[in-house]
């Protein structure tokens, strides 16, 4: 027999205004095992509390049950003060007397009382199947890793290396930088980004406690927060990295050229090659793809006519070739992990009216960025890709693939106003020449001194700003012809340009929704990451210990990213700070008496918390690993042989309070 | 029917978005019919047809199950197995001679308190107009 204790709360008139708490007392007597019947005027106060631990000790009341506000207000506070008094904080139950009754029936004070003695009965009868539950505690990995090298998963890694943890980073391009790389200056400062950026990364590479791994994914993940065990593919680059110097004379002597991915098309490459000159590692690494050699591997079979290639191998002084390396899947344990994955930009081809990616000189701001870069294509020259003449008259399109229901981007993507405005700015320096037009919805410039970046484009630079869409671009000779709407002036406009700038949105990179299925976390229909509250916990997930931060989350700039690199580096110091971790104890049991092992529980479960275990006779049951599991009751309601319960919201303990009900 | 029926009503509510959201409808001072008796769970994924049809057995006349939005829940999906489970549970008390209109399955978040109130009050209407459950 329990001996339960029911205290009930007036909340001064909040409660006892409407309900007849004396009423609800002599009812609470009479009910099963109930023992002691206390009324307050706050029992959430310290006197209040003081009261409980009292009652609990001079009566020896093994289970108490509270007759107040939410649970969701005060469970944590109540089960203080029951601990206090030695009993077990989980044999507490409360009875939402306030949220759930006399502030929604306060017309009504009959019916309140009426059903505040039934919620009671409800607690009394769940709490007499309450049992003790004890939290575990696991020991933390002070390790972390950083999934993505850009600009949020560099600072990051830096505060994380920097509190004295170890940090692995993995990136899945060849070098880290990331977009911030790719650019040429910053607004509305007119950094220039390489000069800011690169000591970063070169202080990641040389970081004691910073491991760096390119090229390199994550595949697969196990265990929970704390101790992570996660299995990284990392991709064979054909060159030994503790031997390559990176002189480069490797890319001279290779035969191969293709496109390069960092310069966007603009420029070719090697098929052995170091993205950029600042790269962090700064090795070169072979494309398989494109290698002469590796296509003569793929194609002699079939092939007789193909000549072997191994320039580089013979050309490389330090001889770092390796042709025969294989991937390779590397298997560590981290605490904690930060998915700074970053954006791509949005693929304009699918807006036929803008050329569908046909006319050469209708290119992306990003290319433009490459255009402008001292290290890009042209060496900072601005020359357009047909011709390579210098463009004089320049159309900008904003909002290509954001504010856009008709290809499913419906946000804006925050930064292409401000990119606009430096980079029709930069295009006036470098050319005083140059006429820029601007076709924009609004201009959005929110944030430290944007406004006056952008109104500096208009008053000193001359920029055209142009309220309006862009109907259609025709090439005829060597002209680009852009209809629009001019909507203030309420009129169409014809302009003839050297060259169109799409100020294309962002969007997350490739491969988002696979690494979150991965990981476990959630994202949106626009596949950016979820946040764990949009405003309190913006850089945390739902799952403990995953945390976010850039443009995965929602398009950014870099004073932003780099923020938010910060505080999810932050959450990951505070949580390495502690030796240990407590796990909440509400969590799914198996009975494997009843359990037939058919671990439908399993394939059910969000957080992969139910493996299949082995018996010593043989059997295969489920079996919880309670550091995982979240306890939501999703495999309880599946099991079908009831071998499955939650601890704290039992079948009996719901069976329970429905079967006290109207009686 | 009689005009002075006072249908009994369970309302199994999860703890993240439509407890949360129940909690929201009294700190806004908003007004339901007192007939909805509230139990709390993690998840609407955790509620047992089994419990439905209990409640059923116990004498209720509506069952309500409320959780977080399509794509909200707290435990990713646990609101997508409810919503299935429970498609499937319609047929049955059909078959167990329990109309339709006496079980509803909503979604409401933790911000809306209103909504929450308008659910219960039209639920409990319609379980009122149902009558009596026979048995």
């Amino acid at each position: 027999m329990a001996k339960i204790g029911v205290f009930l709360c007036y909340c001064g008139t909040n409660i006892g205004g409407v309900v007849n708490i004396p009423e609800v007392a002599e009812a609470a007597r009479n009910m099963p095992q109930v023992v002691f019947v206390q009324e307050n005027k706050y029992t959430c106060s310290e006197p209040g509390q003081m009261e409980i631990r009292r009652a609990i000790e001079e009566n020896n009341l093994d289970r108490v049950i509270i007759g107040c506000c939410s649970p969701r207000m005060h469970e944590k506070t109540y089960r203080k003060a029951v601990a206090a008094a030695g009993l077990n904080p989980y044999l507490l139950e409360i009875a939402n007397l306030r949220e759930h009754c006399s502030w929604v029936h306060g017309g009504d004070r009959e019916a309140a009382t009426a059903k505040a003695i039934e919620l009671v009965r409800m607690a009394v009868a769940k709490a007499a199947r309450h049992e003790k539950l004890f939290p575990k505690e696991v020991p933390v990995t002070k390790r972390a890793l950083v999934i993505g090298g850009g600009v949020a998963g560099i600072q990051a890694a830096l505060d994380i290396a920097n509190s004295g943890y170890e940090v692995v980073i993995v990136e899945r391009e060849p070098t880290i930088g990331g977009r911030m790389a790719q650019l040429d200056k910053t607004f509305p400062t007119l950094d220039c980004s390489a000069c800011i950026l690169t000591p970063k990364m070169v202080d990641v590479a040389q970081h004691p406690n910073i491991r760096l791994m390119t090229c390199a994914e994550v595949k697969h993940i196990k265990g929970f927060v704390g101790n992570f065990e996660i299995e990284i593919l990392q991709r064979a680059k054909k060159v030994d990295e503790t031997v390559c110097t990176g002189c480069g004379q490797c890319m001279a002597k290779c035969l191969v050229r293709t496109p390069s991915e960092f310069d966007l098309g603009m420029r070719n490459r090697s098929a052995i090659y170091i993205p950029f000159p600042q790269a962090i590692p700064l090795k070169a690494i072979i494309d398989i793809e494109h290698c002469g050699h590796f296509q003569y591997l793929r194609g002699k079979e079939e092939c007789d006519d193909l000549e072997d290639c191994n320039i580089c191998q013979q050309t490389c002084p330090p001889q770092a070739i390796r042709y025969d390396q294989e991937d390779e899947v590397i298997t560590e344990r981290f605490g904690a992990i930060l998915v700074a994955t970053g954006f791509k930009t949005f693929d304009h081809a699918v807006y036929g009216e803008f050329g569908g990616g046909r006319y050469p000189d209708v290119i992306t701001s990003l290319q433009l960025e490459r255009l402008m870069s001292a290290s890009g294509p042209s060496g900072g020259e601005i020359l357009r890709p047909s011709d390579k003449m210098h463009p004089k008259t320049v159309v900008f399109v904003s909002c290509v693939g954001s504010r856009d229901d008709s290809v499913n981007r419906s946000y804006c993507s925050k930064i292409c106003c401000m990119y606009m405005a430096k980079q029709s700015i930069m295009l006036k320096e470098h050319d005083p020449d140059v006429q820029s037009y601007i076709f924009y919805i609004d201009i959005r410039a929110g944030g430290k001194d944007f406004d006056e970046f952008a109104q500096r484009a208009q008053d000193e630079y001359g920029v055209l700003y142009l309220r309006g869409r862009i109907s259609k671009i025709i090439q005829e000779g060597k002209k680009l012809i852009v209809y629009g709407e001019d909507s203030l002036m309420g009129r169409p406009v014809r302009i003839f340009a050297d060259l169109v700038v799409l100020a294309t949105g962002v969007e997350p990179n490739a491969g988002a929704p696979e690494l979150a299925q991965t990981l476990n976390i959630s994202y949106d229909t626009h596949n950016f990451f979820v946040e764990a509250h949009p405003k309190l916990r913006p850089v945390e997930t739902q799952s403990d210990g995953i945390f976010l931060a850039g443009c995965a989350v929602g398009p950014r700039d870099v004073p932003e990213s780099v923020a938010h690199g910060s505080a999810a580096a932050a959450k990951v110091a505070a949580l390495f700070s502690q030796d240990t971790l407590t796990t909440d104890p509400m969590v799914s049991e198996v009975d494997p008496m009843k359990c037939v092992g058919c671990l439908i529980c399993a394939e059910v479960c969000p957080f992969k918390a139910i493996e299949p275990q082995v018996l010593r006779d043989g059997r295969v049951v489920a079996s919880v690993n309670e550091s995982l599991c979240k306890g939501c009751g999703l495999c309880v309601a599946t099991c079908r042989s009831g071998a499955v319960n939650l601890k704290g919201f039992t079948l009996q303990q719901l069976l329970a309070e429905v079967n006290t009900l109207w009686q | 029917m009689a005009v002075d029926f006072e249908p009994k009503i369970v309302g199994f509510l999860c703890n993240w978005c439509s407890y949360a959201g129940a909690d929201m409808a009294g700190t806004s001072r908003l007004t339901y019919p007192p007939n909805i008796r509230i139990i709390r769970v993690p998840c609407s994924g955790r509620v047992d047809p089994l419990i439905i049809v209990k409640s059923f057995q116990q004498g209720a006349d509506g069952v309500l199950i409320a959780g977080c939005h399509p794509g909200d829940c707290h435990y990713t999906e646990g609101n997508y197995y409810a919503r299935r489970r429970f498609a499937m549970l319609a047929p049955f008390l059909d078959y167990l001679g329990i109309e339709r209109g006496r079980f509803r399955v909503e979604w409401v978040s933790a911000a809306e308190g209103k909504r929450f109130s308008q659910v219960v009050t039209s639920f409990t209407d319609q379980v009122t107009n149902l009558g009596r459950r026979e048995r």
